[in-house]
């Protein structure tokens, strides 16, 4: 059974390459079938192994395919490793990344590049396997540079939108290069474990700090500091956490699987996966963990600023990364894991089914143009596909909330499922993310020391942060009256978006019971579990804790619902613009974190390149330095010579340096005459000569 | 032993047979001069892969040896004709006979004129190359150092753009000077060792002369590599030079340099070696980072792909002198990676040249939809280059960052730290130039009107690409093969320099 696991990779792959050559012929939708297919026959792989271990007492293993990079020491090979902690995420990449491509199908329907898009998907499915299932950093490495690769081109699908035609393009690059900022800490790490342990698989590293880990603490501290950089890169967190919203360019499902389930939990992953490293690094867990309580809250307070439906959501994911990064930090990796699970689930569902409110938009609006009222008399009546840019008007932001307004009238399965995912995230009991959240929030609780108290408070707020931009948003959308012609011609989407988004949105409904409390029965399920590959502290459920966030919770619903339901919007202005002032415009502005980094390191980057490039290198260097003083210098010290000093001993000079420039012209200039007969035989004659010396020398 | 068949000799001059082909062809028929040509080096590509049949990846020596003397004056000169390959230079001699076909199959429209003399050239050019790979009598290794330059002299300089009897010339006088040193220094071993012979010159260079030797070989070789600051001349020498010369020149000629360095300057000269390591890692450094800077805001696609070579030979001079087997091993595979994926790259900029008769960035943009095969094959071939994982150039940058930064010893000294974790940032910055340069080119939408019934890709472009794509993703996946062939003889040389190191304490 075991044996099977290369297929969970194999599966993917083959779908990949069925669209690369037949793709196009096959066209819309059965390249998406084909590649929803293979994700699924992936996600069965997952069972099976999920039963082998079940079946085998949850003992690891390792199952060998091949060498891959063996110098002296240095011997990693490409194998899988198969236990509790992989195969959870095998389970989740495969079964929510099978939902998501079958949402895709009808949300690409129409899509000039549709068959691509799947190749993509299927690539970054395999990729996000090498991920999870490497039995070795190295192949960690290569699947986390690969979902890199997947991100850029999913972010860039439609390369020739955005701001100027580049701004997707240019979303894309800046999520690739920050997360290489971030693998340059990750390859650091690597380069410090491998001169330490000799090796680069998980079961020798491990083993290693395990038998000389107070000695090397040090080390651990370095290595750990460097991954946290590596997974700040990969799971947004401060300081590179600035390319995920920007990634919301991509397609909407690429939004919920790689920007929101799956790749951007990575950093988690491996946080969690080096555990052994990080307990003798206790100074590094409390960076980690303050750092994901910064950025919980950061990154929510940010999210309370914003108008567009997606971004809203890529702030609450960076928020929720944070969460997850603070337990990880706080050793509470089952809190962890059980916070990645159910995230997964609501917030795919949250950004398919904001794709689903953006696809209903964009048909409202087309719809609009196909009747020849709106967008002032463009009255086409072909068909225009979704997503297509916004010809009839420019202006119109089908993504922007305050453009939205009573949409449940229009979608209600969306509207239903939204207001699930929305009370899973906010944590409201008894929905997944209550569950998951209280367990972090007790972990912070229980630690009784400032940093965290520290930790405890920042997650308090964000937790408060989450449920009011999330009662925010549902109001603006869904309640009120429509504020713009679209928003009146909206409809719900197809069926092969909505059943996926229902699956999730069961999943968010029960994905707590995971992990439920140890007073209940079954609880914990979760932690007996992972606790097989990992080392687990249980944490006991606190009514006091749970308490108080459902408390924050409600309170901050009921205070969206003040600011936002009460009375509903009508114009564009939003109401906490007046209560909340400059502070407001400073969260609309996003903390002004992009305008740092263009001042401090973009702008500089370029002025320095640009200053190395024309005046250092070209101007001076090669203009100056090389062509005036080394190439005029001798030029004028050859002539002063040959006007003193006998002409033969010049020429003889010239011969070997700078009078080959006269001689080489010359013999050009007698090429170029067109007796090229003349050379060739003096080519001949060269070659006979070195023939005939090898008969002599026989 | 018969010298004139044994399978070295066949595999350096076979391509004279070529050229003397040509000479019989007359100018009009140019197919017929090309597919000589190609045939030709095709030839020699199977009779490079007869050498690779024979030779025994176990034995770290000299293997397929061939001696004869060649020149003998009195006792003190003794140049023979001498060559012989280990695994290093096989694998260079095996990417010089699999690059000479593709780029000569890739002139074919672009070479219209003088396609005799362009043939002769290009083929003479191989012959020059394989035999400075091959040569273990030093002499005979100067003479095709430097016959290897004629040919690439007259390609830049007749086929070359507008200035290039200017980048022709400053190719030519600049490696010339930096090879004087070299001719003294060969001449000086070979009257006072007693030998011009590589084998058996080894570990007998009193390590009192080492130091100036070194100085003398690392002059010639520095400038062909070229380490920063040496570096003037390839910006010149790649924009004027024809596509298939730059796909050589940076391909294989630039390899010259970094072998040179790996057979004498490791080889003969360990303990010279040892002392000058942390200085010409500092070079090496400074030439990841400054090649890469400088390559960014390049307004001429071909500038820009001739800086990264800057940068990306910087690794293999850092993997050299790491002076361990991942440093070294690394080294020579980031050898074939540069030529694979910057020779792919340099086609690709041929391409569109051929197409549009300009490089500059500005002109292109949203290429993508009108090139769509050429836009995803130009995607892997940059990816390559930047060195993601799965593809050819992630392997040898890895093992080279991984052993410089162990170079200083077990956990790696606070030096050989550094270097390695400047030289990383290297790895930032290459996404930095080539994802741009990608944008510049393919992404965003198609606002020049000359790029907007450009027609992609046709079959005989792709077959110049896909071999390469084969090679890039086949060492990517599973460099196994290519570690195999050289681990012995890499081997051999790193406790050699171990030896040395002991010797110097």
């Amino acid at each position: 059974m075991f044996t099977l696991i290369p297929l969970i990779i194999a599966f993917p792959l083959l779908g990949l390459l069925i669209n690369v050559v037949a793709g196009k012929r096959i066209g819309d939708p059965w390249a998406g079938i084909i590649a929803s297919l293979a994700a699924g026959a992936a996600f069965v792989i997952a069972v099976l192994q999920l039963v082998g271990l079940a079946t085998t007492g949850f003992e690891p293993q390792v199952v060998k395919l091949a060498d891959w990079i063996v110098i002296g020491q240095l011997s990693v090979p490409w194998a899988f490793q198969i236990d509790t902690l992989s195969v959870t995420m095998m389970l989740l990449v495969t079964g929510v990344g099978a939902l998501i491509h079958v949402y895709a199908i009808g949300y690409m329907k129409g899509d000039e590049r549709f068959h691509r898009f799947f190749v993509y998907l299927n690539l970054f499915i395999a990729s996000m396997l090498v991920l999870v299932s490497g039995d070795n950093y190295l192949m960690l490495f290569v699947g986390w540079e690969g979902v890199g690769l997947c991100s850029y081109l999913l972010i860039g699908f439609w390369f020739d939108r955005g701001e100027g035609g580049v701004g997707n393009a240019r979303a894309g690059r800046k999520a690739f290069v920050v997360n290489r900022v971030g693998d340059f800490g990750f390859v650091l790490a690597m380069f410090l474990i491998f001169w330490a342990a000799k090796s680069l698989t998980f079961t020798d590293v491990f083993k290693f700090f395990e038998e000389h880990g107070a000695a090397v603490a040090p080390l651990a501290t370095a290595i750990t500091l460097f991954m946290m950089l590596g997974a700040a890169g990969k799971s947004a967190q401060i300081p590179l956490f600035i390319w995920l919203p920007d990634a919301m360019a991509g397609p909407t499902p690429v939004s919920a699987l790689i920007h929101a389930a799956t790749m951007v939990t990575a950093g988690i992953y491996m946080i969690v996966r080096s555990n052994v490293i990080f307990s003798f690094a206790p100074a590094s867990q409390m960076t980690v963990a303050l750092i994901g309580a910064a950025t919980a809250f950061v990154a929510g307070s940010i999210a309370l600023g914003q108008f567009d439906i997606k971004r809203v959501l890529a702030y609450s994911t960076i928020s929720q990364l944070g969460f997850m990064i603070a337990a990880a930090g706080m050793g509470a990796y089952v809190a962890a894991m059980f916070h990645l699970l159910t995230h997964a689930f609501f917030k795919a569902l949250l950004f398919l089914s904001s794709g689903s409110v953006i696809h209903g938009m964009e048909h409202g609006r087309h719809a609009l143009a196909a009747e020849g009222h709106g967008g002032g008399g463009h009255g086409s009546h072909t068909p225009i596909p979704p997503h297509a840019p916004a010809h009839d008007a420019p202006t119109f932001d089908a993504q922007d909330m305050r453009n939205m307004g009573n949409l449940r009238k229009h979608m209600p399965t969306t509207f239903w499922v939204y207001v699930i995912g929305s009370l899973a995230l906010a944590g409201v009991v008894p929905f997944a993310g209550f569950w998951s959240k209280d367990e972090i929030l007790t972990s912070a609780w229980t630690m009784g020391t400032w940093n965290g108290w520290v930790v405890f408070g920042l997650l308090l707020v964000a937790a408060f942060f989450t449920a009011f931009y999330m009662g925010r948003q549902v109001f603006m959308v869904f309640f009120g009256s429509e504020r713009t012609e679209p928003a009146k011609h909206a409809h719900e989407s197809p069926k092969v978006m909505l059943y996926p988004l229902i699956a999730l949105a069961v999943l968010s409904v029960v994905g707590g019971a995971l992990n439920l409390p140890t007073f209940i029965p079954g609880g914990e399920a979760l932690g007996r579990w992972i606790e097989h590959t990992v080392e687990v502290h249980p944490i006991e459920f606190d009514g006091g804790v749970a308490l108080i966030s459902t408390v924050v919770a409600l309170f901050a619903i009921g205070l969206s619902y003040l600011v936002y339901g009460r009375r509903p919007m009508t114009t564009m202005a939003d109401p906490l613009e007046k209560s909340l002032g400059g502070l407001f415009t400073f969260l609309h502005g996003k903390w002004y974190v992009d305008e740092l980094y263009q001042a401090v390191i973009l702008r500089p980057f370029e002025d320095l390149s640009r200053f190395a490039a024309y005046a250092l290198d070209w101007d001076l260097w090669h203009n100056v330095v090389h062509d005036t003083v080394i190439g005029g210098g001798f030029r004028r010290l050859a002539g002063f010579t040959a006007g003193f000093v006998d002409k033969g001993i010049v020429d003889r000079f010239f011969d070997g340096l700078g009078g080959f420039v006269r001689q080489a012209a010359s013999y050009l200039r007698r090429l170029q005459t067109g007796y090229v007969r003349n050379y060739a035989l003096a080519v001949l004659v060269g070659v006979l000569a070195i023939l005939s010396l090898f008969f002599f020398l026989k | 032993m018969n010298v004139l068949f044994a399978t070295l000799t066949l595999v350096t001059f076979f391509p004279v047979l070529g050229v003397l082909a040509l000479l019989f062809v007359p100018e009009e028929q140019k197919d017929t001069l090309r597919w000589t040509a190609v045939v030709t080096s095709v030839i020699t590509f199977i009779l490079s892969l007869v050498m690779l049949a024979q030779f025994n990846p176990a034995d770290p020596g000299m293997q397929l040896v061939i001696r004869a003397p060649w020149i003998n004056i009195g006792s003190t000169w003794n140049i023979d004709f001498h060559m012989g390959i280990d695994g290093a230079s096989l694998l260079l001699v095996l990417l010089t006979t699999f690059l000479t076909p593709i780029a000569i199959f890739s002139s074919w429209t672009a070479i219209g004129e003088r396609v005799k003399e362009y043939m002769i050239f290009f083929l003479l050019l191989e012959v020059g190359m394989v035999g400075v790979f091959v040569s273990l009598d030093l002499f005979l290794f100067y003479v095709f150092w430097e016959f290897s330059l004629v040919p690439m002299y007259f390609l830049i300089g007749i086929w070359g753009g507008q200035n290039r009897m200017y980048a022709a010339i400053k190719f030519f006088l600049y490696t010339m000077a930096g090879s004087i040193l070299m001719l003294l220094a060969i001449l000086w071993l070979g009257t006072n060792v007693g030998t011009f012979s590589y084998t058996d010159m080894l570990g007998k260079v009193p390590a009192a002369a080492q130091g100036l030797l070194f100085v003398a070989f690392a002059a010639a070789f520095a400038i062909k590599v070229p380490v920063w600051p040496l570096h003037s001349w390839l910006p010149d020498a790649h924009v004027e030079a024809p596509t298939a010369g730059s796909v050589i020149l940076a391909g294989v000629l630039l390899k010259l340099g970094t072998y040179g360095f790996l057979r004498f300057n490791l080889g003969l000269f360990p303990e010279a070696a040892r002392q000058y390591a942390p200085a010409i890692a500092v070079l090496a450094v400074i030439g990841i980072i400054y090649g890469a800077i400088v390559s960014y805001p390049q307004k001429d696609v071909k500038k820009l792909v001739a800086y990264s070579s800057v940068s990306h030979l910087g690794f293999v001079m850092l993997g050299l002198f790491a002076l361990n087997a991942q440093g070294i091993q690394g080294a020579v595979l980031q050898m074939i990676n540069h030529g694979l994926s910057t020779g792919a790259l340099f086609l690709i900029v041929g391409m569109i040249y051929e197409r549009r008769h300009t490089r500059e960035l500005a002109q292109f943009g949203g290429l993508w939809k009108v090139m769509p095969l050429y836009g995803t094959l130009t995607l892997i071939v940059t990816l390559s280059s930047m060195g993601l994982p799965g593809l050819n150039g992630f392997v040898g940058e890895f093992a080279i960052l991984l052993g410089a930064w162990g170079a200083g010893g077990a956990g790696g000294s606070y030096g050989s730290v550094l270097y390695a974790a400047f030289a990383s940032l290297g790895v930032i910055l290459a996404a930095v130039y080539m994802l741009w340069m990608f944008q510049r080119m393919f992404l965003g939408k198609v606002e020049n009107s000359a790029n907007e019934g450009l027609k992609d890709l046709n079959w005989r472009e792709v077959t110049v690409l896909v071999p390469l794509l084969i090679v890039i993703f086949w060492i990517g996946l599973y460099p196994a093969p290519f570690f195999h062939l050289m681990a012995p003889s890499v081997g051999k040389l790193v406790s050699a320099l171990q030896t040395a190191a002991v010797a110097l304490r």
